[in-house]
């Protein structure tokens, strides 16, 4: 999977928690939270959307790394390099995503 | 027969639209079904029904407006028996409509029947003050439609003012409804001032150390999808719920100049809604659920709100209300209270603070709780004690 593809999801899922807020005009090292105005539950739903979209499991104790949009890329990149050759997606997750 | 009417769905609520019917006559439904959809001013509320049974007949048009207790749909109750097919027509609940109509279209097209027999609307709705009337006539607004928010009822010259500027607003598209932040905002206004006006608050607040719930989270947590994780927010409901069902005097209702404790703990959990706006639908029997149970129920809970389908009995019911700022804000929020109910409970975001633990400092996890209490119902001794249960519950966070 390519950073583009990592890129889309990511700009896709953030989108269906803040959708009027335009995700590409988001300061890549601003907090999210803060720049979204998004709670811990919309976090949360963040990071199970993210989940099953691209297989990747994201421990609490990593949540800190996905609090800024370059953060959040940069940590996907490593686990999917990571865990290349291994297993694809958890059953749901979407193939068609996968490069 | 029984009939299902428009539902009072909070003290000021005077009138609803019908802007959706999810069932047809003939069918049959169950008490908890969603029946039909109304556009109020907190946003479309989803109408569950309280009576099981067949629909006999629906009375009321789409996308009319309907004060409070207008019948909605005639339901035949299970048990009753089938009404005669052509011999006898029901009832004769409408004795001037012609009799050869087929009885389903009929009601269709039938204007919503007078309020004659509402006793307090009807009553409320004779008053008008006479600007207003004024104003109503020169615009041609139909004093039947206005909510009057002025005493016992009366209908304002503010009141016919709102009206307008509704009918001169462009005409809405779909069901796009449920997101007016706007009517969400005068909504807001008319409680919490009703509220200021007429609750004596006091309020109290209370540092607690969660720790222990962090630390258990971390644990609980770390072998689960995020999708079953939990957060610190289940905890402070489950808790809170807890104190409440071992504290009446904080959970209920304050009408009539008298209190009516609850016999559930149906606890109001205060969403926020993008944009700003805010609603506060009940998690029901959140006492007795699960912290897995009431965790996926405040998420679907926070989910429906946000995307306007709240049901007509979350709207209705909270029995009190808690109020969490979450990981971000500030420490501590001094909440008002909802009427009719008598308290609220604010939790504000967990810091990190030196603390004294067996007799040497360290760091901790503090969050501030706070209660704001209806002097009617309460005093503050019975506040401190309620308060002070919450944070002990949150000490044991396996026996949540």
């Amino acid at each position: 999977m390519s950073e583009i593809d990592i890129r889309k999801v990511v700009q896709e899922e953030l989108n269906n928690i803040a959708p009027e807020i335009d995700i590409t005009s988001v300061d890549p090292a601003a907090d999210l939270r803060e720049a979204l105005d998004i709670d811990s539950m919309d976090f949360l739903n963040f990071i199970t959307a993210i989940h099953h979209q691209l297989g990747v499991d994201i421990p609490e104790t990593d949540y800190s790394k996905l609090f800024t949009l370059a953060g959040t890329i940069a940590y996907l990149k490593a686990k999917l390099k990571l865990s290349k050759g291994s297993a694809g997606p958890p059953s749901g997750g979407q193939s068609s995503l996968s490069s | 027969m029984v009939e299902f009417r428009m539902p009072s769905l909070g003290p000021d609520m005077e009138a609803g639209k019908l802007v959706e019917w999810r069932v047809k006559p003939g069918d049959r439904v169950k008490r908890g079904d969603i029946v039909a959809v109304v556009d109020t001013q907190k946003g479309a509320i989803e109408i569950e029904i309280y009576q099981s049974g067949q629909i006999e007949q629906l009375l009321v048009n789409l996308d009319t407006k309907v004060p409070v207790g207008t019948p909605l749909a005639r339901l035949r109750v299970e048990g009753e028996a089938e009404p005669g097919l052509a011999a006898a027509p029901p009832p004769p609940t409408a004795p001037a409509a012609p009799s050869a109509a087929p009885p389903a279209v009929e009601a269709l097209v039938r204007p919503p029947p007078p309020p004659i027999s509402m006793g307090p609307v009807a009553a409320a709705r004779a008053r008008v003050s006479p600007v207003a009337r004024r104003l109503a006539e020169e615009n041609r607004i139909d004093l039947s439609t206005v909510a009057g928010s002025g005493p016992g009822g009366a209908i304002t010259y503010a009141d016919v003012e709102r009206e307008l500027r509704k009918a001169a607003a462009p005409p809405e598209g779909k069901r796009a409804l449920w997101l007016d932040l706007g009517a969400m905002r005068t909504a807001i206004a008319a409680a919490m001032a009703r509220s200021k006006r007429e609750i004596p608050h006091y309020y109290l607040e209370h540092q607690v150390d969660v720790t222990p719930c962090e630390q258990w989270l971390t644990q609980k947590n770390a072998p689960r999808p995020p999708n079953s994780r939990l957060l610190i927010g289940a905890l402070a409901i489950k808790a809170a719920a807890l104190a409440a069902r071992r504290f009446p005097a904080f959970n209920g209702f304050y009408r009539d100049n008298k209190f009516e404790p609850a016999q559930a703990v149906h606890l109001g959990v205060a969403i926020a809604i993008r944009g700003g706006g805010l609603a506060a639908p009940a998690l029901h029997d959140a006492d007795r659920l699960s912290l897995d149970e009431l965790m996926s129920r405040m998420r679907d809970l926070v989910q429906r709100t946000r995307s306007g389908r709240i049901r007509s009995s979350e709207i209705s019911d909270p029995t009190i209300t808690v109020s969490s700022l979450g990981e971000r804000g500030v420490e501590a929020l001094y909440g008002i209270i909802y009427p009719p109910q008598v308290a609220i409970v604010g939790f504000g975001k967990v810091v990190t603070r030196p603390w004294v633990v067996d007799g040497a400092i360290g760091l901790r996890s503090v969050v501030t709780i706070t209660l704001s209490g209806d002097h009617r119902v309460s005093d503050g001794h019975a506040g401190a004690l309620f308060l002070a249960e919450i944070g002990r519950l949150l000490q044991e966070p396996d026996k949540l």
